[in-house]
Order: C-alpha cells, then structure tokens, then sequence
C-alpha cells in the first residue's frame, strides 16, 4: 500500500500523440496504471489518473494535429499535462458541459464523442488548469494528490 | 454469478481469459458510450456492450472491470484477442444475446446494476 513504500524523488513519463492515434490514449492509460501499481499506489487513486489520461490523451488525438501526453509523479502528486497544437477551445466553460461535444460522427462511433471528457477530468482531479488559445492550442493539466500518504507523513 | 455460470447461462463463447471464469460476479453496468463507462461505472463488475474495438478493452482494464461480455454475436477483430491475450488476463465473452435480453436474464440471477451513487 502507499505507506509502505518508497517514492523515488520524481519520475516523469512521456508520450506523443498524433492527430487520429486514438490507439496511444488507451494504450498509455494501461501503461501508467500498471507502472503506478508496481509502486504499490492505492487503487483508486491509479483509477482516477488512468481516466484522466485516457480522456485528456483522447481529447488531444481527436481535436489536435499532434500532441503531448506528460505525467509527472512526486511524492506528493501526480500531474497529468497535455499540450497540444488544436484549434484550442472557444468557450471553456462550454466545454466543460457535459452533453457538449463538437466530435465527429466517426469518433462517437467508436464509443467517444458524448461530451463527458472534460467534466470525467474535473470529477478524477483534485485541480484542474485549462489553458487555451484559439488557433494555437491547448495546455491541460490535471492533479491528484495523494492524500493519504500526506496524512501518513 | 461466477463468469463461467454466466457463460453458460447466456450460451456465450470464450473469446479470452478462460482461466479467470471462477470470478464471483454480483454487480454489471450495460453501456455503449466509452466515457460513460470511465465515469461511472466503479470497479469489480461486469462490462456488458456491444462496442468491440480496442477502446472497450482499455477501459475494462482501466475500471478494473471482471470481464466484458459482447452482446448481439458481436467479436472484437482477431488482433485486438490477440493484444489482450499477450498483455491482460481480462477474461472476454460475447454472447448472441441482444443487450436487453443479456441484463435481462442476469438481473433476473440476481446480478445488480452497478453504479457509484446509489439511485
């Protein structure tokens, strides 16, 4: 469990998603999970990063030309970052509406698209920044913090 | 409700994961939206759909899910088996069933919905 063991200072990981590699958003939820349950992580805690990462690396293939997936772990928290080269978000606060979605037909035919990835964000972190330019892109970083651990320490 | 009670109840075909049969499921959420299924369903239930990519695969592992069934006669492609097969012991069955008749006849064995807020 999480007092049992050690955190290394910091480890970071590192993916880049291409435009349509949907693939890569599943692929590095699983990754991450299996890494952070090596460390002995509480397994709800891994559930609620590996939703974040799969639903920020999804939103970065369907929205953007190209991307990148971070993940930086500290004994403290886990942040998730995407940063993208996309269109950006026009309205923020829209888009974090559940129901709002601007996906197309081929991506809510593969299970996405219902507007819920952001609102799925908000509900798994404890914080959330969303930076966006129209035009330019979007800078998305979501924190878990390890309360536990911080209570045992 | 162990999975291979299931298999045999619905007539389903082992596509994977037969070594994981023996695991007791009590609670199942029927979902065809991916997003759904991260944010609701919460762990040790059984993944009903009738979506069959590699997206449905990653997020039963993501939920800590017992297995996926695929209703309708529905089959992921052959490669997305063999992915899990190589890298996950997530057992998957599919079942000619369609999904009402599926929630149907495990409602009906006592098998729960599941869900995080209790209605």
């Amino acid at each position: 469990m999480v007092d049992t063991f050690q955190f290394t200072p910091k480890i970071n990981l590192e993916f880049t998603i291409r435009e349509k590699d949907f693939f890569l958003a599943g692929e590095s939820a699983s990754r991450v999970k299996k890494t952070l349950q090596q460390l002995g992580m509480e397994q709800e805690i891994i559930k609620r990063i590996a939703i974040i990462i799969y639903e920020a690396a999804m939103n970065v293939a369907i929205h953007a030309s190209h991307g990148m997936l971070r993940v930086f772990i500290s004994p403290e928290a886990i942040t998730i970052e995407t940063e993208d080269a996309g269109g950006g978000i026009p309205d923020v606060d829209l888009a974090m509406r559940e129901g709002y979605s601007t996906a197309t037909h081929e991506i809510r035919e593969m299970g996405f698209g219902a507007g819920m990835g952001l609102p799925n964000i908000k509900q798994c972190a404890d914080e959330l920044k969303i930076d966006s330019k129209v035009g330019t892109g979007t800078l998305l970083q979501a924190t878990v913090y390890f309360t536990n651990w911080q209570e045992k320490h | 409700m162990t999975l291979r009670e299931i298999q045999t109840y619905l007539g389903a075909e082992i596509l994977c994961g037969e070594g994981q049969l023996d695991r007791e499921v009590r609670e199942a959420f029927a979902c065809d939206l991916i997003s759904e299924m991260l944010a609701s369903a919460s762990s040790h239930m059984l993944l009903i759909t009738s979506l069959t990519n590699a997206h449905v695969i990653h997020t039963a592992e993501v939920i800590d899910a017992l297995g996926v069934i695929f209703v309708g006669g529905r089959r992921p492609a052959e490669d997305v088996i063999e992915i899990v097969k190589k890298n996950s012991s997530i057992p998957l069955l599919t079942t000619k069933c369609q999904m009402f008749d599926c929630c149907g006849l495990l409602f009906a064995r006592g098998v729960q919905a599941n869900r995080k807020d209790p209605l």
